[in-house]
């Protein structure tokens, strides 16, 4: 086991509290995240972890502030350094985003503009948060562009996107979130467009820096082995909601509910060559967040389905002190039926 | 050139006397880049020398990063490109000898991305029906039963037959660019990247319906993945490639159990299992892809190969059989000279 790399009695950089966001589409309104909270600390990284239309992105884009119109977030509190981000103005929030709130997302090619140099772009965050001579910008990023393993800068900074790989255009994005020294890092997907052997280096990177700048970080991803490799903390997300949510080490090695019992068993894993088995699968599709949400929003694909599961709203609760999950049944009563070890005594 | 011979050992369940499925002689396949009026551009070779078979029922995966020349092969093997040099055969014919139309009822395509490989404007039930159309196989109503028993095969509900893909889930889409291709019975399925961009429980589900489709239909499976995980679900044999040739093959319990070649060791440690506390595997691997249109010398892998010995920069490793499977590296030259 890793030593810890940040301190549990260090003061939450970010603090969300009740997070809601509704999307008002015709048919009403979409429940797109419901009751969310979680803290992130220094050199602190939390995983959402969760499958396409689960709410992931749309609650990093909340934090951000950088939901579409019609979309509108409501939460008890949203703390990042005293500011209360879901209520502060839209002025106070620009001067925060990109200054001290860093972003990398998915694609770098669609959230980089194709027609200004890496350099026009990088020194453009930090002219914008720090104003000074365009020289004190330049030497910045090609500091950081070093940073991030870029090999000649100098001349780097003058190509335009499109010359670059995918995973040199990953290292760019990040150099470009590094510039005005941000306290917290919102990565989203930040390797699912890459090799596997670059995600490795990226990662490593991110990790590295993370532990260099004293960022925390909350790191969206679909990719299981990426959230147990990366992730203190880990906020499983079904249907906007957070299903489980506790340690690393609790959601991998004890997970409780059943969604998340099932996802880890839809892994291929090791060694599974010889035996040509079925892997595990959940059944169903995600369901329909518009309009009013009652019971348990994974009941109709749960194995472990009961009248209960309809009923009234599910609230989270603890397996352990640390280790959260929203389920009617008690820990030990979770275990699917597929994953009973074949010759348990049982 | 020499040739790479891979002549892989019969699954088990395969009987030695069946003819190859598929099988590529030397193949390659040269682009022009940056071609002018006044110039012939420069030669990229995306297929370099690739010689590799598969019998009937088998599974051969292959691995390697993106530009290694994985898409490329496909394409030359679904006849969609024209090899620069070298054969593919289809059982045991020369594809060159065999009209394209015939050839394609043999081998069919599912491709990386549901969403864009569908028609838009065109409903399920035409999707799946238009081979058995191109084809003129059966009536009007034999078609119509066709395509309800493939989807049932599949696991698409028929009241989907109307739908238009835009109204599926990426799961679902996958299912019918599945059904579309087994509607015409073919002996071989490329399948490139089939579950890249969908869910882990949704890829579950297709990596399933694809064992299971394999069995009960006999099927052969070209399966191109970057993802070992599912390629060591999935296959049989491995054929890991590096800018256009295959640095390493042999069935997948011995190349992904013990990979030979530094570069099928980077790839499996790549692999991130869901351990945590393990923390992010130390890779063993220099950075940066090479420059496909200017490969370095000798082993085209030496620049970021940590155990390179001095004539890798200079003498390019020829294919060594070595087992059960092949290996073009030079730290394994001595193995095989014995």
């Amino acid at each position: 086991m890793e030593h810890r790399r940040y301190n549990p009695s260090d003061a939450p950089v970010l603090t969300v509290d009740g997070m809601n966001v509704d999307i008002a589409v015709p048919s009403g309104a979409l429940h797109a995240v419901t009751d969310v909270s979680f803290t992130v600390r220094q050199r602190e990284t939390l995983c959402l972890v969760g499958e396409s239309g689960c709410g992931k992105t749309i609650t990093s884009l909340a934090l951000m502030r950088l939901l579409p119109r019609t979309a509108k977030l409501t939460a008890r509190n949203i703390n990042f350094e005293g500011h209360d981000l879901g209520k502060i103005s839209e002025r106070q929030m620009a001067r925060l985003r990109g200054n001290r709130i860093g972003m990398i997302f998915q694609d770098p090619m669609t959230s980089l503009n194709p027609v200004y140099t890496i350099g026009d772009q990088l020194e453009e965050v930090y002219l914008r948060h720090r104003g000074g001579p365009r020289s004190a910008a330049r030497k910045r990023a090609e500091y950081l562009l070093e940073k991030v393993g870029i090999i000649n800068p100098g001349q780097r900074l003058g190509q335009f996107p499109h010359q670059l790989s995918g995973g040199l255009r990953q290292r760019m994005m990040i150099a470009m979130m590094l510039m005005c020294e941000p306290k917290i890092i919102i990565a989203d997907e930040p390797t699912t467009a890459l090799d596997v052997t670059v995600q490795v280096q990226i990662l490593q990177l991110l990790r590295s820096l993370q532990d260099e700048f004293n960022m925390g970080m909350i790191l969206i991803t679909h990719n299981l082995g990426v959230v147990a490799r990366m992730a203190d903390h880990v906020a499983v997300m079904y249907a906007g909601r957070v299903v489980e949510q506790g340690s690393a080490e609790d959601v991998f090695r004890n997970p409780v509910h059943p969604y998340t019992r099932g996802l880890l068993d839809c892994m291929p894993k090791r060694g599974q060559v010889a035996a040509h088995g079925r892997l595990g699968s959940i059944p169903g599709i995600v369901p329909s967040l518009v309009g009013e949400q009652r019971g348990c929003s994974f009941r109709n694909r749960c194995v472990l389905q009961r009248a209960a599961c309809s009923e009234g709203q599910i609230d989270l609760r603890a397996a352990s002190p640390d280790h959260l999950y929203r389920c009617i049944l008690e820990p030990a009563a979770t275990v699917l039926p597929s994953t009973i070890p074949v010759g348990s005594a049982a | 050139m020499t040739a790479a011979v891979l002549s892989v050992a019969p699954a088990p369940q395969v009987s030695r006397s069946e003819p190859l499925a598929l099988e590529t002689r030397d193949l390659a396949k040269e682009f022009r880049v940056g071609r002018k009026w006044y110039s012939n551009g420069q030669p990229l070779r995306a297929v370099d020398g690739v010689s590799l078979s598969l019998r009937k029922g088998e599974v051969l995966a292959i691995v390697g990063e993106s530009g290694c020349g994985k898409t490329t092969l496909s394409r030359l093997m679904l006849g969609l490109q024209q090899p620069s040099a070298g054969e593919i055969f289809v059982g045991g014919e020369p594809l060159t000898n065999v009209d394209r139309k015939v050839f394609s009822r043999r081998v069919q395509p599912v491709f990386q991305d549901p969403y864009s490989s569908l028609n838009p404007r065109k409903t399920i039930g035409e999707i799946i029906r238009d081979p058995l159309q191109i084809h003129k196989i059966g009536t009007s109503a034999q078609q119509t039963a066709e395509v309800e028993a493939i989807m049932e095969r599949v696991g698409l509900a028929r009241r989907l037959i109307h739908s238009y893909p835009s109204q599926l889930s990426g799961g679902q889409r996958q299912r019918v660019a599945i059904a579309r291709a087994l509607v015409i019975k073919p002996e071989i399925i490329i399948c490139d990247e089939p579950t890249s961009a969908l869910d882990v429980s949704v890829q579950a589900q297709i990596l399933n319906l694809l064992q299971s489709l394999r069995e009960q239909m006999n099927l052969t499976y070209l399966f191109i993945s970057h993802d070992l995980s599912v390629v060591e679900y999935m296959a049989d044999y491995v054929a890991v490639m590096y800018l256009g040739r295959i640095v390493e093959a042999g069935p997948a319990a011995e190349v992904l159990r013990a990979p030979r070649h530094p570069y099928t060791r980077a790839l499996m440690s790549s692999i991130l299992t869901a351990d945590p506390g393990l923390g992010l595997p130390d890779l063993n691997l220099g950075r940066g892809f090479p420059d496909p249109l200017n490969p370095p010398n000798g082993c085209r892998f030496h620049p970021r190969c940590i155990e390179a010995l001095d004539k890798c920069a200079t003498v390019a490793p020829r294919p060594i059989m070595n087992g059960s499977g092949l290996i073009e590296c030079h730290l394994h030259d001595t193995a095989a000279a014995d």
